[in-house]
């Protein structure tokens, strides 16, 4: 009862003093603040991406980026490491249901499919490398619930591949284009085309890679356990 | 007043509330979930401005016209790369959940006093 009434007081206060004077002394914008002026103004020229967005995530803050993929991969890493050695895999009670069989194998590809769509247009509609990796990852979560015996080792490759390539096409920005992780090494082509906008789709995509395997990773290390 | 990011807030109290009130580990882990979904309101929210658009350039927002069109894309940004961190984090904390149940069997955070001061 008194850690309740603490916890109220603990919140209370913490509402009065911080939430409170944030939620009343924050303007409501009515115009862009210089930066977001400058990415709405400029970066169509720039970069050549339609979706703002995207063109902040992958280039203007591309190392911030790279650092979020890098968070991803130290949980993933840490979750692999806590789960520790499979001793083996708990054998099911009973193979899937024909339905759950049939259904997953008809919406595998599809979902694929969906995901890479998604991680390709990343620079010209809402979308990008992270969600399409979720939804990627969500399809090969029903892929494991069929299929009982199932390599990951060819996820570890991609993981590997796609963080190994993305790192790699950003030191090219150095060398060929302005700086790390600057996207025109690659032509800008045409405005609001799939092959557009330099190297952003091709970081994206990798992205997408990237973060599918990991998740895929998260899901491996927590199956089945004795 | 701002409705988006009031919830916001109010998403993070109930949060805190049951990080601070439950015992169950899970339950912890829950309200921890709610408290990053009511951050990620609060950034978007600081972000938008009334009766503007997404930020992508097409048909009907021009690139001239744009600056006058959108909504802060980078808010959008931050939040977007947040929500996955936050997937993963979460799985990480239930992975020491799990870790510690087939330890100690209990899932109570009465039972863990290691860390008690």
């Amino acid at each position: 009862m008194i850690k309740q009434v603490l916890s109220l007081v603990a919140i209370v206060l913490l509402a009065a003093l911080i939430f409170a004077p944030m939620l009343i002394n924050t303007p409501l914008h009515t115009s862009l603040t210089p930066l977001a002026n400058y990415y709405a103004t400029q970066g169509a020229d720039d970069l050549g991406a339609p979706n703002l967005v995207t063109a902040i995530v992958v280039t203007y803050r591309g190392l911030d980026t790279l650092g979020e993929v890098t968070v991803l991969f130290i949980a993933t890493a840490g979750i692999g490491f806590l789960m520790g050695k499979k001793k083996k895999l708990i054998t099911p009670k009973r193979p899937a249901s024909e339905l759950l069989q049939n259904g997953a194998s008809f919406l595998l590809p599809i979902i694929i499919l969906f995901g890479v769509y998604i991680f390709m247009h990343g620079h010209l509609t809402p979308g990008g490398g992270f969600q399409g990796g979720v939804v990627i990852a969500s399809g090969i979560l029903f892929m494991m619930l069929i299929n009982q015996d199932w390599s990951h080792n060819v996820f570890l490759f991609l993981e590997s591949f796609s963080g190994f390539f993305y790192v790699t096409i950003g030191a090219l920005g150095i060398v060929l284009a302005g700086g790390f992780l600057d996207n025109r090494i690659l032509p800008l082509g045409t405005f609001g085309t799939i092959f557009s906008a330099g190297a952003i789709p091709l970081i994206y995509s990798l992205i997408g890679l990237k973060v599918g395997t990991e998740l895929v990773g998260i899901l491996h290390a927590m199956r089945g356990e004795e | 007043m701002n409705l988006v990011m009031t919830l916001g807030f109010l998403l993070v109290i109930i949060g805190l509330w049951a990080m601070l009130t439950q015992k169950n580990l899970i339950k912890i882990i829950i309200g921890f979930s709610i408290i990053d979904t009511g951050v990620h309101l609060i950034i978007v929210s600081i972000g938008y401005i009334k009766g503007r658009t997404a930020p992508i350039l097409d048909a009907s927002v021009s690139v001239a016209d744009a600056a006058n069109k959108i909504v802060d894309p980078i808010p959008s940004a931050l939040v977007l790369t947040a929500i996955v961190i936050g997937l993963a984090v979460t799985a990480l904390m239930l992975t020491f959940v799990i870790k510690l149940y087939q330890k100690n069997k209990s899932l109570s955070i009465d039972d863990y006093q290691e860390l008690k001061w």
